[in-house]
């Protein structure tokens, strides 16, 4: 209302980056606490972990690395205003997030179907640990999936912005944000990877 | 008087190729199969994978694909302080934990 | 630089937009607007919270216990401490006059994301909203006390989820400011206004503003866990399934230490602009207090297992955090040696706003003081969970932030509104509020140390005329504080006119019109000294 828009790319590439700390520490909070459990019961979380699906987690991480590889050049794409490019980008990286959270559900759905889930009556004959580590998975997966999906929520205006120009060789810093958000979501994963698929 | 100010024009005037991000990302799948194969020799190596490979991967990206190369100092202290800050509640917290 | 005689703006308070009155005041992306949105709602709150404060004194004096039920009690303990943390000294100086003044004082016209701004407002005001539904919700009234501390946090019938969803929200709110003042501070300063030539309410907004960004997500998180324990039974903090309620402990202060620290730190950069206006001097050793407001940040997030220390924590972690605790209290001392320095020596105009500002450094002393004490492992434990500590913290929290709110808000009064107070009727009210806290909050620290425990319902015998001392004390202080406000309260509507800059400031925002027009500055300024140079400016006129 008071008319003195500036633009300010810089500034609004630090509060991206900003924010992008308080996702770190977010996930840093239960990464912590992940860790806490897993010193108080390393036999548990070995055992948890080799009943994860080590090929389906190592298949999304392809998939998670290679969509972000396709975002950051559709930024090269902009700036070099190859609009078509940047769309075919753009939407590979759509479809491979989706592709992610397909394998995702059949994953999450395998383990229900395995009667492995929070509360579960054979939850509960398990050791603590594995409770916990069965816990901390689907926490921490979930919240990582509910990132993925936020993301491609983003992403997808960010398509519809590339297409009609609204993003474009002079002014592509949303496209830029959008891509950091989406770059976080995968470096979280690539922890994941570790921490539950090849805990065993 | 010296103004203080950055101008918000952009500081990277020449921006990288396609080349480069794909080099690094058949890099980051590299590091992924190596992963893989350390976790499945002994736990020890899968640890050590977990602890020297995993932050390498994540590095990469930060630094290549979320564009840190090409940022000022700024940017870098940022994440240096997150993952600082990290670390330190970290090893307080096992300060009680390990030596329980 | 101090000429302003012909503004062509008219005043932020003037609707000049499309939309008018209330709709106006609901969509601004105004800072100074947004500051005042924020404080009318949470005097609101204050004044709540306060009531419940009022009411949880009487119970103790047992006659009323008929009225109020145990039950009830542990919801009242619950829901001030909620509603006086989450939706006052957190959120405090810093969103009120860090959003009003901080943009004014580096010579900027708003923050780097205005609508951003706007937006927190709105998650702050959601939060707040959500935890007063939580009251007449679900099972009722949360019992945890404002830790939720687990087990108990998991099992209780009350409507736990809803006010921790509440203050994951409100947490969201702070978050979003953090990132905005960060930003502000790094982008928008005016020409030649260097790091060291902002004012140090700047830097402690700064530092403040890291820790918001730091700090808060480590407790989002850990409150969305209580709420996927409650609904999904997670497991992590519930013993029965091999969790750890000491996690939950570590997890909760890993936030809500440095939350103090959100809390004071603003506080202590109001107080820091106040005393070199009324001494008329350069403040003592600039960088000192600059460099302490970032040391309290990043020292202060290293100490939060202090609150654990009779919880069963390894003795190398005892003997950390203890040493840690006693190392904080030394940039804060350094701050309070800087103030007295400065007022040593200097022509000190003795006004309402330096009042409470002395008051602010006394209170905040005792607060500090018996911090220290409970810093000391074996103090600790004789004292932990008693009175001592409520009367501890009520002295930092409200004889520090609380006194350092009061402080500013009369500092800055005039330039918000551009109205002035009556000066007699806030000395009038001063007098109830001092004597009140110090029955109120002394006495609790008598009867911590005697032994009474915090949060109980009852006590025994031999507690019971502290607990009249302190809730006579309690009757002065709010009768104190509903002097302060309604005398504000009227200035507001029926004050005289003030000046631009009725205390003789130097600072940016005595430079400009009060009420400050829409855009603060009609032409940026260029800065060309430090933030408190009492000599050039009489040189100039």
């Amino acid at each position: 209302m008071s008319g003195h828009v500036h633009r300010d790319d810089y500034g609004a590439r630090l509060g991206m980056w900003l924010f992008l700390v308080t996702e770190m520490v977010l996930f840093g909070g239960l990464f912590i606490a992940y860790s806490y459990m897993r010193y108080r019961y390393p036999a548990e979380f070995h055992h948890g972990g080799s009943e994860l699906n080590v090929t389906l987690g190592v298949t999304n991480t392809i998939v998670l690395l290679t969509s972000s590889l396709t975002v950051v050049l559709a930024i090269v794409a902009v700036q070099r205003a190859e609009r078509k490019r940047a769309l075919a980008f753009l939407s590979t990286t759509l479809a491979l997030g989706l592709i992610f959270l397909v394998i995702k559900s059949f994953e999450w759905g395998a383990k229900f179907h395995h009667g492995l889930y929070p509360n579960s009556p054979h939850l509960a004959t398990l050791p603590p640990g594995e409770q916990v580590f069965f816990g901390l998975y689907f926490t921490m997966t979930g919240l990582h999936g509910v990132h993925v999906i936020v993301g491609l929520g983003v992403l997808s205006v960010m398509l519809w912005w590339v297409a009609t120009g609204r993003v474009r060789q002079d002014r592509y810093i949303h496209l830029e944000n959008s891509g950091l958000y989406w770059h976080l979501v995968d470096v979280i994963w690539i922890f994941l990877l570790p921490l539950f698929y090849l805990a065993a | 008087m010296s103004v203080s100010i950055e101008h918000p024009a952009e500081a990277h005037t020449e921006h990288p190729g396609y080349a480069i991000f794909i080099k690094v990302w058949l890099v980051l799948l590299v590091l992924t199969g190596c992963l893989v194969g350390m976790s499945h020799v002994s736990q020890t190596y899968a640890v050590w994978g977990l602890l020297t490979l995993t932050p390498l991967k994540a590095g990469l990206v930060f630094y290549f694909f979320m564009h840190l190369k090409y940022e000022g100092p700024l940017f870098k202290v940022v994440v240096l302080v997150t993952l600082g800050t990290l670390l330190i509640f970290f090893a307080l917290l096992f300060s009680d934990v390990a030596f329980h | 630089m101090t000429t302003h005689a012909s503004t062509a703006q008219p005043s932020y308070l003037v609707d000049t937009g499309t939309r008018k009155g209330l709709l106006a005041w609901l969509t601004t992306t105004d800072h100074k607007r947004i500051a005042l949105l924020y404080l009318y709602a949470m005097s609101m709150f204050f004044l709540i919270a306060m009531g419940i404060g009022f009411v949880m004194r009487l119970v103790q004096l047992t006659s009323f216990q008929k009225l109020i039920t145990a039950q009830t009690y542990n919801a009242l303990f619950t829901v001030h401490g909620v509603i006086m943390i989450f939706l006052f000294v957190i959120p405090g100086l810093s969103a009120v006059f860090g959003n009003f003044f901080l943009p004014i004082l580096i010579g900027a016209k708003d923050v780097s994301f205005p609508r951003l701004n706007l937006a927190s407002w709105y998650f702050f005001m959601a939060g707040a909203i959500l935890a007063v539904l939580s009251l007449f919700t679900g099972g009722g009234a949360p019992d945890t006390g404002w830790s939720f501390y687990a087990p108990f946090s998991l099992k209780t019938g009350t409507n736990v989820s809803l006010a921790v969803f509440a203050a994951f929200v409100l947490g969201f709110s702070s978050m979003l400011t953090g990132i905005n003042f960060i930003t502000t501070i790094h982008r928008m300063r005016a020409p030649g206004m260097q790091w060291f030539r902002m004012p140090l309410f700047c830097w402690a907004v700064y530092s403040t503003a890291w820790i918001q960004i730091l700090a808060t997500p480590i407790v989002a998180i850990t409150l969305v866990l209580v709420i996927l324990e409650r609904f999904f039974g997670i497991g992590v903090f519930d013993p029965a399934k091999g969790g750890d309620p000491l996690l939950y402990q570590h997890l909760f202060w890993i936030y809500s230490h440095p939350a103090v620290y959100i809390m004071i730190l603003p506080a202590m950069g109001a107080i820091t602009e106040i005393i070199p206006t009324f001494a008329k001097r350069t403040i003592f050793g600039y960088k000192a207090i600059a460099f302490s407001s970032m040391a309290i940040a990043g020292v202060g997030s290293l100490v939060w297992a202090h609150h654990m220390f009779t919880s069963g924590m390894s003795g190398m972690a005892l003997m950390l955090f203890s040493l840690l605790t006693m190392v904080v209290a030394v940039p804060s001392a350094v701050k309070v040696f800087n103030w007295v320095g400065t007022l040593y020596k200097g022509s000190i105009d003795f006004q309402p706003p330096l009042l409470f500002a002395l008051t602010f450094i006394f209170l905040f002393c005792i607060g500090g003081l018996t911090g220290v004490m409970q810093g000391a492992l074996a103090v600790n434990v004789h004292i932990h969970d008693t009175y001592f500590i409520v009367g501890h913290f009520h002295y930092v929290m409200f004889g520090g932030t609380g006194m350092a709110f009061f402080a500013a808000l009369l500092y800055w009064f005039p330039k918000m509104w551009g109205k002035m107070y009556s000066k007699k009727a806030i000395y009038a009210s001063w007098f109830p509020i001092f004597i009140g806290f110090n029955m109120l909050y002394f006495g609790m620290l008598i009867l911590g140390l005697m032994g009474m425990p915090r949060r109980y319902y009852v006590h025994l015998p031999q507690f019971h005329t502290m607990h009249v001392v302190a809730t006579v004390g309690s009757w002065f202080l709010v009768l104190g504080l509903l002097m302060f406000f309604g005398t504000l309260l009227y200035a507001i509507l029926k004050g005289e006119k003030a000046e631009d800059n009725p205390w003789g400031g130097v600072t940016l925002e005595w430079t400009i019109p009060s009420p400050p027009p829409l855009e603060n500055f009609e032409t940026i300024p260029i800065v060309t000294h430090g933030p408190y140079e009492f000599g050039a400016q009489e040189g100039k006129s």
